[in-house]
């Protein structure tokens, strides 16, 4: 007994350093410090709701040990003197961190092929991308090399890769969760959320680290329910609204024909299930690409070669040394919307791109409060098609900003959505199904989504790996 | 909106965003950007006319906490990841000339 946590981190971090190799997860693996930890544990009296479960977190969430890199050159070796709120949340409920996991360089991409380190893998077929920017944690649950991870959102980093791995992930409502220690890309949009194997998993996570922390101004103070007690309840009348946007052009015919097998399992549940709409669906994806790279330029302003990161070698002035350090350090994808968000929030171009984005979102936002006069979640698609192939996007941005079509009004609106496998192609790649629900209604999208894991097994199944 | 973004725009922008960016880079981030540019002018079609702006997804404003001392980084742990420092000070070339000084 006494021995039972220090056996079981040991046994995953085999298996995650066995398979590590095939799927490029982790920038990091605390082998050290976390059997460390596991000792400490099986010293004290087991407590708390993950006492002695391994967890992985994206390497954008800083932690005191080991590095924190966001897949960046220009972060390749910082240490972070802190460690973010989730991370002593986490600790004080058990849990032992293993690892950190690869993502798209500061989480700016939907491959996680943008990372400066290497490309993640799909476990399902390697020759396919897992989907990102959260790819690393997302894959670490698929693969069952840890039960639970933490991924980031800024506009659909944790759904879009759940979906295209088979697991199940949720971005929280703005503001549930607190963002200290969650290096910055868009503040208005940054969520951090939790990666399970199912729903369950899911809840008891968000159940650790939802509430008010004082050093995040933006978080909130709104009860944090007992999510994973929420699931044994009835879940009573489910009113389940289908946007008619999200079932349009572009949605592979696998995804369509799986999304619509979902909705008949809910007819079944005795679901209500009725059409609602979003008419600015069509415009998300602009709306969304101007205000994440203009707040993605203010934020990696403060990557300057002086304090931490990078530092070109012998510049001529203190201009230079800026802008060598920062033309060094950043990938292509990083450079790319710091030039799109300075150009929208530039003199002359910021009623025109920036303010216009800002009232769009506006209306993004009423299309939900519509919406959820008549229903309590949103079923849709997570992602219009299942996963491509490693490199088939890398040379289109366009294209690779479209895998988040169905997306990105979450997180402009702010409200809560969860993606749990519904089905697989005929090749084999897991399909998604998305949830999304009014503000802090977390609860109510977790009985939903659980119902239909009661009542299916797609969520347990695991890509043959060895 | 206009369009075609020229190649001393997006030598300008860079120079605001601080980035040395080398001539390939300066043409091929601007045959992008013109393809993202011309996709968001999509938005141009939405009737905007009397709607607020949402600058942030939550009705929060004035977030007040107590006024509490407590203690803040240590000089050489704000310092530990400088490329360059010389405690308890970060160094950086010279901004000023002696003359303008």
């Amino acid at each position: 007994m006494s021995a039972s946590v220090a056996s079981k981190v040991s046994s995953t971090l085999d298996r995650l350093k066995r398979l590590d190799p095939q799927l490029k997860v982790c920038i990091s693996i605390f082998s050290d410090e976390a059997g460390k930890r596991a000792a400490e544990l099986d010293a004290a009296p087991p407590s708390g709701p993950l006492f002695g479960e391994s967890v992985v977190l994206k390497d954008n969430i800083c932690t005191r040990f080991g590095k924190t890199t966001c897949g960046s050159r220009i972060l390749g070796n910082y240490r972070s003197p802190y460690d973010a709120h989730v991370v002593e949340l986490l600790e004080k409920a058990g849990a032992v961190i293993v690892a950190k996991t690869n993502l798209d360089e500061f989480a700016m991409g939907s491959s996680t092929e943008n990372s400066a380190f290497f490309p993640t893998r799909n476990p399902w077929n390697p020759e396919y991308v897992p989907g990102g920017s959260s790819g690393g944690s997302i894959v670490a649950v698929a693969a069952r090399m840890v039960p639970f991870a933490f991924g980031s959102e800024t506009g659909g980093s944790i759904r879009q890769p759940a979906s295209l791995c088979g697991v199940t992930g949720m971005k929280p409502t703005y503001g549930r969760v607190s963002r200290y220690g969650l290096v910055a890309f868009g503040s208005s949009l940054d969520q951090i959320g939790p990666v399970a194997v199912d729903v369950r998993g899911v809840a008891r996570l968000l159940g650790v680290v939802a509430g008010r922390d004082v050093r995040d101004a933006t978080s909130v103070d709104e009860p944090v329910a007992d999510y994973e007690a929420l699931l044994d309840e009835s879940p009573g009348k489910m009113r389940i609204g289908y946007a008619r946007e999200y079932f349009g052009e572009g949605l592979h015919p696998e995804t369509r024909r799986a999304v619509e097998a979902a909705i008949d399992v809910y007819r079944k549940l005795g679901a209500e299930v009725q059409e609602v709409s979003l008419p600015h669906s069509p415009y998300t994806i602009a709306c969304y690409y101007l205000i994440c790279t203009a707040e993605a330029s203010s934020n990696l302003a403060r990557f300057d070669g002086v304090r931490y990161g990078h530092r070109t070698a012998n510049p001529t002035d203190y201009i230079e040394l800026y802008s060598a350090s920062r033309d060094e350090g950043f990938g292509a994808e990083v450079k790319r919307r710091i030039m799109l968000g300075t150009y929208a929030l530039s003199s002359g171009y910021y009623d025109a791109y920036y303010l216009k984005a800002l009232k769009v979102r506006t209306l993004i936002k009423q299309d939900f409060v519509e919406a959820f006069k008549k229903c309590d979640v949103i079923l849709s698609p997570t992602t219009p098609t299942p996963a491509f192939k490693i490199g088939e996007k890398s040379d289109d941005p366009l294209a690779m900003y479209l895998a988040d079509i169905y997306n990105c009004a979450a997180n402009l609106a702010g409200i809560p959505a969860i993606s749990i496998p519904c089905g697989f192609t005929e090749s084999g790649l897991p399909i998604g199904l998305q949830f999304m629900g009014s503000h802090f209604a977390e609860g109510r999208l977790l009985q939903i989504a659980h119902q239909f894991q009661k009542s299916t097994d797609f969520h347990q199944k695991a890509p043959p790996l060895s | 909106m206009s369009a075609k973004i020229t190649t001393e725009e997006v030598q300008h922008i860079a120079h605001l965003a601080r980035l040395k960016l080398s001539d390939e880079e300066v043409s091929r981030f601007g045959a992008q950007l013109d393809s993202i540019l011309e996709y968001v002018q999509k938005l141009d079609e939405v009737d905007t006319t009397n709607i607020e702006v949402t600058a942030h997804p939550l009705p929060i404003c004035n977030v007040f906490r107590d006024d509490t001392p407590a203690t803040s980084l240590t000089p050489d742990a704000a310092l530990a990841n400088a490329p360059a420092s010389d405690t308890p000070f970060f160094k950086v070339p010279k901004v000023l000339d002696q003359e303008t000084a």
